[in-house]
């Protein structure tokens, strides 16, 4: 089984996807003979051709838009919006249009499109290329929202928001994309949406992440353990609709939880996240949840990224929190 | 250096716009030909005029009904009759429309039913469900976006090989929007085969066309784009007929897009919300009347010897007797279950809607139903 | 003291600062001449003239892309978008320029600018036409979010936002335009950004609500009272963000049972980040969950439904009673 980065399963997933799904069409600015500007869509332009891998202007509204029109038309296009600070660029059509044309046809059109971003911070990136933008798609009815956290993962995923008849935002945890490599299989295979994966079995506290988090919050529960902690660590993988029955059934049982995310902090997928468990298991929790974020600041310049990002000590401190309340 | 280079005098805009656009007609407010008629059928020209005279009625039935509370606020088309009958009569039944608003008759044209049509504006999202094989996007409300999805459709065509075309509506106020700008010029760049409908009706609610754009047409904004562009008369049909089945022609050819200003008017208010008298003439208003599109193609038809008198009393009557069983029928209808609410928002729905909606149910059970007396 | 409707109150108060400062400015969709599709800016042109009363093409990027070029160099805009739906193509100029042009360049420019903008529900209108977003703007790290429930408030709200030296977000609760008079006092007066108002004092349960729906909870609280016996504390947010936090934990310790109000779809709407500030500041306090009422995670329905979609008396009561009987 090949040893493939997180990139190189997405652009294996495109490859796949496209080659089973002739309907399949990936469009997006530098995405054909460039192959993309993380290399994402490499190759895909010599093996379908500029009519399925298509090189836009550049104009994100329209690459949604125009996206939008093909889906409902009844191809499935993969829009790439070329870093997450340009994404405001496509938000009236992603508000007004692909989340709800389904809706408001009631089922005539439907908006089967997976618009595919780079995701996040943690490469030293110019301003507008680091934002996490998730609380805007969920607090919007009517989208799916995916973050893988690791290549076997980001492959399965793609693939199914690929066939999901809904609109899905799937956003790649950019920090991540050449960090690990991992084993992943050659043929197609699927990672339903909607389902957590619980990453490290624990008792004493659950923490609850995603996407490239997932790896500060493996190094934090690692290094709780040597003080005797014993955390659960989830991985959401689907951001929204999320799995609310894991996060339900381990914060039962540990009592306690801690939520971690690099965006802002107010109005945020953590307030989500902790609301739900207040609702769901309120008389099992033993401490306020902590949440451990992105401060409601713009993301700074890459000389202070580091304090801004969460990572494994402010984690670890987080876990502490919980545990001493 | 024996040749003297010829003086360098720089080429502008001003150069290229020597000839300004003027409006393509063929058919004289008076009903007379001013150019070769188009290729249509005595049937074909009475299924045009029975469309305009049904969206006529329909305008006026939607607008006494909003008056007395029956009815949502509505967006009246009167006025601009031609220029969507006569260039969605250029639609195969395959092609898709993307209507902004006011594209009711365009829209009844193409095969979405008057009740469907009613039912939108009452506040019933199943007026947005057209039938199985009519392909009409829903109301566009945010301006101009729908240009964009309308390239998306037409490029989707051509990636499948098929040669349907699209057909986009959106106002003067519309081409100020980034989306216009976006849309023209993908579908420049990517050739497809769309037609850029834009009724100049020379008002955006109060800003006059004037105000909107510094551009002395809204067609010639179509060659910074590499693509077609024409003004036609709104008002007259068989123009508006002729220069759509032309861009059509070209779109399915491969050789792009087309943009067209049709000049045409609306009598009445932006939507019913809106008092026109506060930003135009009834003069204006009157001067417009007299260029009016049905009956230009009523007297057209009678000088070509294929209607009289006789049969425009006769359709108008049988038309207010169709539009008054479009409304008995919306009346008619019967209060919708509150999944409708929930359902559709994705294709299964996941389970904080199921919450919701149990929730919602509840509650209806113990407090009663909070819509009942509200519609 | 004269009674004025809230859209007479703003109205009022563009009159009085753009009387008071020349160089507030009001800009957008047919708020010139027409004096804005709800009235809201009525006679400000025949008053002030074209140059600071403008129409300006159909275009919302342009509006705001403009709105953040003329606060840089100096003047003091207050843009309107006409309705909450049609933000979203402003989006970019909002999120990426707007709420951060001060930080960006370490307070050299900075954004002084009011976005007005009909919100919410409830008057039957079109489709995009009544949405409530306020959770987009609260995310967005850098603006302050406004929303009025009265007159008076409106008035006084709308003019410390114009003097504010930060970009604010001003909702106006349409459904309350001209629901109700209240007395407004002629002269010149500002309500502080970032205080909530204690609307009724109680004991049994702290209810948290802005715009229209501090009325729809005024009612609820009054049929607890008379039905229930339950007396509760209402809490009119006024402004949403930067919230008062000081108001909102002092009233859940003394209730220790909260009910968030509000008509914005209910994912990571802003009733999830007062209940994490509230877990956060004061868990220990609370003898029951806090419950949330409000709009469902779907579009915003057609009018024809939008009251099983609009949080109403009867459903914060049964929020209440829900926290209550826990």
């Amino acid at each position: 089984m090949p040893h493939l980065t997180l990139i190189q399963a997405v652009n294996d997933a495109l490859h796949l996807a496209m080659k089973h799904d002739d309907r399949v069409v990936v469009l997006g600015e530098d995405v054909g003979e460039n192959g993309g500007v993380f290399r994402a869509t490499e190759g895909l332009h010599d093996t379908f051709g500029e009519d399925r891998v298509v090189d836009t202007p550049l104009a994100e509204g329209a690459i949604l838009g125009a996206a939008i029109g093909m889906a409902a038309y009844g191809i499935r296009p993969i829009p790439e919006i070329q870093f997450t600070g340009f994404m405001p660029m496509v938000f009236d059509h992603m508000v007004s249009h692909a989340s709800r044309l389904r809706w408001r046809t009631r089922g005539r059109f439907t908006c089967p499109l997976v618009l595919r971003a780079p995701y996040g911070s943690g490469i030293h990136a110019p301003e507008h290329h680091s934002e996490s933008h998730e609380a805007y798609y969920m607090h919007t009815p009517g989208l799916k929202v995916v973050v893988p956290s690791n290549p076997y993962d980001a492959k399965g995923l793609l693939i199914s928001a690929i066939k999901d008849p809904n609109p899905v935002l799937f956003f790649e945890p950019k920090r991540i994309y050449r960090a690990i490599r991992q084993e992943v299989p050659e043929e197609i295979y699927e990672i339903p949406l909607g389902k957590a994966a619980v990453v490290n079995e624990g008792t004493d506290v659950t923490v609850i992440t995603f996407g490239s988090m997932t790896h500060m919050a493996k190094e934090a529960i690692t290094r709780a353990s040597e003080q005797g902690i014993s955390a659960e660590l989830i991985d959401l993988r689907t951001v929204w609709p999320l799995d609310i029955d894991t996060i339900s059934t381990s914060v039962a049982k540990t009592g306690r939880c801690v939520i971690v995310q690099e965006a802002p902090r107010a109005a945020s997928f953590s307030s989500e996240i902790l609301t739900l468990i207040h609702e769901k298991v309120f008389d099992s929790l033993q401490a306020p949840v902590e949440r451990v974020a992105g401060f409601d600041t713009p993301m700074p310049y890459y000389r202070m990224e580091n304090y801004y990002l969460p990572n494994a000590n402010r984690i670890l401190a987080g876990i502490n929190n919980v545990l001493n309340f | 250096m024996a040749t003297k280079s010829k003086a360098n005098k720089p080429v502008t805009v001003k150069d290229v716009f020597k000839n300004k656009f003027t409006p393509y007609t063929l058919l004289n407010p008076d009903g007379t030909l001013n150019g070769p008629a188009p290729d249509l059928s005595p049937e074909q020209l009475q299924a045009m005029h029975r469309v305009m005279v049904e969206a006529r009625v329909f305008d006026e039935r939607a607008v006494n009904l909003q008056r007395q509370g029956r009815l949502g606020t509505f967006a009246p088309l009167s006025g601009q009759e031609a220029a969507q009958v006569g260039s969605a009569f250029a639609l195969r039944k395959t092609d898709w429309l993307f209507p902004s608003y006011r594209e009711h008759a365009a829209c009844a044209l193409h095969g979405q039913p008057w009740l469907d049509i009613l039912k939108y504006w009452g506040g019933n999202e199943d007026g947005s469900r057209v039938p199985d094989d009519v392909n009409i996007f829903p109301v566009a409300i945010p301006i101009a976006t729908q240009i964009i999805h309308a390239v998306g459709a037409a490029w989707a065509a051509k990636i499948q090989g098929k040669d349907d075309a699209t057909l986009v509506f959106f106002g003067d106020g519309g081409t100020s929007e980034g989306d216009f700008h976006e849309g023209l010029n993908f579908a420049g760049v990517f050739k497809t085969a769309t037609v850029f409908l834009c009724q100049n009706n020379f008002y955006a609610i109060s800003l006059p066309r004037e105000s909107q754009t510094s551009s002395e047409s809204i067609a010639q904004k179509a060659i910074s784009y590499g693509i077609e562009g024409i003004q036609v008369d709104g008002n007259d049909v068989l123009a508006m007929y002729q220069m759509t089945k032309e861009a059509f022609d070209r779109g399915r050819a491969g050789e792009g897009p087309t943009l067209i200003e049709a000049q045409t008017y609306r009598y009445g208010p932006h939507t019913t919300a809106d008092d026109p008298t506060r930003y135009r003439d009834s003069a204006e208003v009157d001067q417009w009347k007299e260029r009016d599109p049905i009956e230009r193609l009523k007297n057209y038809m009678i000088s070509q010897s294929i209607w009289d008198d006789g049969k425009e009393e006769a359709l108008w009557e049988d038309v207010r007797a169709q539009m008054a069983k479009v409304v008995e029928d919306y009346e008619a209808l019967p209060e919708r279950p509150v999944e409708e609410i929930f359902k559709y928002t994705f294709e299964e729905m996941p389970w904080h809607l199921e919450e919701q909606l149990a929730e919602l149910k509840d509650f209806i059970a113990e407090y009663g139903n909070p819509n009942e007396g509200h519609h | 003291m004269a009674h004025k409707t809230l859209i007479q109150a703003i109205n009022e108060a563009l009159h009085l600062e753009m009387k008071r400062d020349e160089r507030v400015m009001i800009m957008g969709e047919d708020v010139g001449a027409n004096g804005g599709v709800f009235r809201a800016t009525e006679g400000i042109y025949n008053e002030f003239g074209a140059d600071r009363a403008v129409d300006t093409p159909l275009a919302e990027a342009g509006i705001i892309g403009s709105a953040i070029g003329m606060a840089a160099y100096g003047l003091r805009p207050v843009p309107e978008i006409q309705f909450d739906g049609f933000m979203l193509p402003a989006f970019d100029q909002l999120v990426s320029h707007a709420a951060r042009l001060r930080w960006r360049t370490r307070g050299r420019f900075t954004c002084p600018m009011t976005v007005r903008v009909p919100y919410g529900g409830g008057i039957r209108a079109l489709e995009h036409h009544s949405e409530a977003p306020e959770t987009y703007y609260a995310h967005t790290p850098g603006f302050k979010v406004v929303l009025p429930s009265n007159p008076y408030d409106a008035k006084g709200l709308l003019l410390a936002s114009i003097r504010d030296p930060d970009p604010v977000i001003y909702f106006e609760p349409k459904r309350l335009y001209r629901a109700f008079r209240q007395d407004v006092p002629e002269e010149d007066y500002e309500v502080p950004i970032g205080k909530a108002a204690v609307v009724k004092e109680g004991t049994d349960v702290t209810v948290i609500s802005w715009g229209t729906m501090v009325r729809v909870s005024e009612e609820a609280a009054e049929k607890a009272q008379e039905e229930k016996g339950i007396s509760v504390e209402l809490i009119d947010l006024r402004t949403l963000w930067p919230l008062d936090i000081d108001t909102v934990i002092a009233s859940v310790q003394k209730t220790g049972r909260c009910v968030v109000v509000h008509e914005a779809p209910r994912t990571v709407g802003l009733g999830a980040e007062i209940i994490s500030l509230i877990n956060e500041k004061a868990l220990l306090h609370l003898e029951a969950p806090v419950v949330r009422v409000t709009g469902y995670d779907v579009a915003m329905p057609l009018f024809r439904m939008e009251n099983y979609y609009m949080p109403n008396a009867n459903r914060v009561l049964q929020g209440i009673l829900k926290t209550v009987q826990f």
